[in-house]
């Protein structure tokens, strides 16, 4: 078991033939993932990696059944195929593209309220179900197939705490970077939702920074909805107010979003928060 | 974010029909002096042009009332710094003064909007407290805060404006006059992505119109693309000159004030370095996230900066390598050092971990470069605060 994502989930790629589309495609066909075609306006009919290319979503979805898609677009026009993507029915969109316009992502999250669909990123490394499938640009082989999940707003922090639960032989379920962005789709809260009702997760690593209040507000539903153990690490303890560090949503602003505030509030809902970041492997392990 | 200047602002708010104060930008005593005469000699203000908060307390913003006066006021700001609470303890050159007629104020309200993250829409902030640190009353006296999400759908909606004109307390013309102000507020907030476009204050004059008195835009990096007539308004005097030159090669850095330089790759992963750092019992000296299409040309410049700072006294890289090559990473070392004397100038702990780890590590190795490796990071974080501390004795 695992959430979202398995080894018979149909995924498709849009901006397929491109470098950065070409090359992770490559990287998901070779770990296993049920890799079933890709979309590159123009090119349809032609065939990339030994799969079928089309022009659009929808006749990917016809023609292939297509119920994920990972999406390499530009920025300019990364929101449009995340709302193509949520028109042609695909039920899991991973949109991997850094620097959206904001407004174009405020678009894209009210369009999506019309739709039965999860998106997940945008600004982010996408999803793993250790062993059986992998959507996005994670380096696969640090994973344990296992009963950890794991959910992040970073890239390589999440690698980084992956590699520890490798390390101390604690496997993980499904993997998610939720993106640095500061308007995305899933959080926390849905993540942790689908970890509490999945039979094949034991415990959850979460990982989270300064900037916004999807912590505080996780922190909330974890008090209330949450059984399994947690542990939870907030990146920026020493980032300075006002400055946006590195992610466009990592930014203190007000005073608000520091990750005493975020620390506290999870400490108060009963989560094992840990500052120090290379001991989140550790501490998963003492929890279980 | 892209901030720009108060009367780069104001020209885009004119141009929106938001009324705002007659002004000029004025290069010396004798353009102070033909300004007199075009605002009417009366009474004007002086404000100096920086993109940082609370210049009136600091006296950026001088009220004058004689030619002479206004004159003294500019040359006394002009190519000095400021130092505001936004600023830090150095300040910031003034290197642009703009003049304005002073106006005759019967009320100052307080009138932004904002990209609510946690909402996901625009949203309207409006108070009666106007010229007050935003940040500051909405600790004290929350209740004088008004916040008014805007759909992006409905736009600013007809009912949210007379809503905000109620809580102010307005009537008859200045009312309408304030209704319309918002609203065209909206449209240019949408109109050059803004993340950021408040009017601290806006006031009512004794002759009852609604007026922009200050005026501040942050726009959006990921729209810039997008933003000619912003892009073209960016003063580069306002950057810290490392993090341009950082971004030009496409780095994600911040200067920051502790003395261990960091060079990691993913902002997540930077972060949590720093906070090794502090855990550890020193502070980084940077932020600095070299990206995943990193290249040698790169890395090299990261390193060339980090060894220009006279602050750096050691550095660690942390490299968890799923894009990014450990190889890239060690050439751009190699090469940074050629560019200098042939040794590292600081100690440098290395962690490279991930995608050619072996090859990069074998690299550095050859060159004989006396870096300290570590393996997990917080070996990494130890041994630099260790190696910086030991190297302060010697």
């Amino acid at each position: 078991m695992s959430i979202l994502l398995d080894e018979h989930t149909r995924v498709i790629c849009q901006g397929f033939t491109g470098k950065q589309g070409s090359f992770h495609s490559r990287q998901m066909i070779e770990y296993g993932t049920c890799f079933v075609g890709g979309v590159t306006p123009g090119k349809g009919g032609s065939r990339h990696l030994d799969r079928p290319v089309f022009n659009t979503v929808a006749e990917a979805v016809a023609a292939e059944g297509a119920e994920a898609s990972v999406i390499y677009v530009p920025a300019p026009f990364a929101a449009d195929a995340i709302m193509e993507a949520a028109c042609a029915g695909i039920r899991l969109i991973v949109c991997i593209t850094e620097g959206i316009p904001v407004q174009d992502m405020m678009r894209v999250q009210q369009v999506l309220q019309s739709y039965a669909c999860q998106l997940i990123g945008p600004n982010c490394p996408g999803i793993i179900t250790p062993g059986k499938a992998k959507i996005g640009i994670m380096p696969g082989h640090i994973h344990l197939p296992g009963r950890i999940g794991v959910i992040s707003r970073s890239g390589t922090l999440t690698y980084e705490a992956v590699a520890q639960l490798t390390a101390n032989g604690l496997g993980q379920s499904t993997c998610i970077g939720m993106g640095g962005d500061p308007l995305h789709g899933m959080g926390f809260i849905e993540a942790l939702q689908a970890f509490e009702d999945d039979a094949a997760t034991d415990g959850v690593v979460m990982i989270g920074e300064i900037g916004g209040a999807d912590e505080e507000r996780a922190a909330d539903y974890i008090d209330q909805h949450i059984s399994k153990p947690i542990v939870a690490f907030i990146a920026g303890a020493t980032a300075p107010g006002g400055r946006r560090m590195g992610h466009a949503g990592a930014i203190i602003s007000g005073g608000k979003g520091t990750a005493a505030s975020k620390f506290e509030a999870l400490a108060d809902a009963g989560v094992c928060i840990e500052h120090n970041p290379a001991l989140l492997g550790q501490r998963m392990k003492e929890r279980i | 974010m892209l901030n720009i200047h108060e009367y780069q602002t104001k020209q885009l708010l004119a141009q929106a029909g938001i009324a705002v104060p007659r002004g000029m930008l004025v290069e010396d005593a004798a353009a102070v002096a033909s300004g007199w005469q075009a605002l009417g000699g009366e009474l004007v203000v002086i404000k100096a042009q920086i993109h940082a908060g609370g210049r009136g307390k600091a006296g950026g913003v001088r009220l004058c009332r004689s030619l002479a006066e206004a004159q003294a006021a500019a040359e006394a700001l002009r190519g000095q710094p400021l130092i505001t609470h936004q600023t830090g303890p150095r300040g910031r050159v003034v290197r642009t003064i703009y003049m304005e007629e002073g106006l005759s104020i019967a009320r100052e309200f307080y009138l932004s909007l904002l990209m609510d993250r946690d909402a996901g829409m625009p949203a309207f902030v409006v108070s009666a407290a106007g010229g007050m640190d935003i940040e500051q009353l909405a600790e004290t006296s929350p209740e004088k805060i008004l916040t008014m999400l805007v759909h992006p759908v409905a736009g600013a909606s007809a009912y949210s404006l007379r809503r905000m004109g109620f809580f102010l307390g307005l009537e008859g013309d200045a009312f309408k006059a304030f209704c319309r102000v918002a609203g065209q507020l909206y449209e240019v907030f949408m109109q050059y992505d803004a993340s950021l476009l408040e009017l601290n204050p806006l006031v009512l004059t004794t002759d009852g119109n609604i007026v922009a008195l200050d005026a501040k835009l942050s726009v959006d990096d990921n729209a810039l693309y997008r933003q000619p007539t912003i892009r073209a308004l960016r003063d580069i005097n306002e950057e810290d000159p490392r993090e341009r030159e950082a971004a030009e090669h496409g780095l994600n850095y911040i200067a920051l004030d502790g003395n261990i330089g960091c060079m990691v790759n993913g902002a997540g992963l930077a972060m949590a370095t720093m906070d090794m750092i502090h855990l550890k019992g020193a502070e980084p000296a940077n932020f600095l996230d070299v990206g995943g299409g990193v290249t040698a040309a790169a890395v090299r410049e990261a390193f060339r900066l980090l060894f220009a700072d006279t602050q750096v006294q050691g550095i660690l890289v942390n490299i968890f390598g799923g894009i990014v090559r450990c190889d890239i990473i060690a050439q751009g070392l190699l090469d940074a050092v050629a560019d200098g004397d042939g040794h590292l100038p600081v100690p440098v702990v290395m962690r490279l971990v991930g995608t050619h780890e072996e090859e990069g590590q074998r690299m550095v190795r050859e060159a004989g470069l006396k870096v300290i490796w570590a393996h997990d990071l917080d070996a990494a974080a130890s041994s630099i605060v260790e190696a910086v501390r030991a190297a302060e004795v010697a």
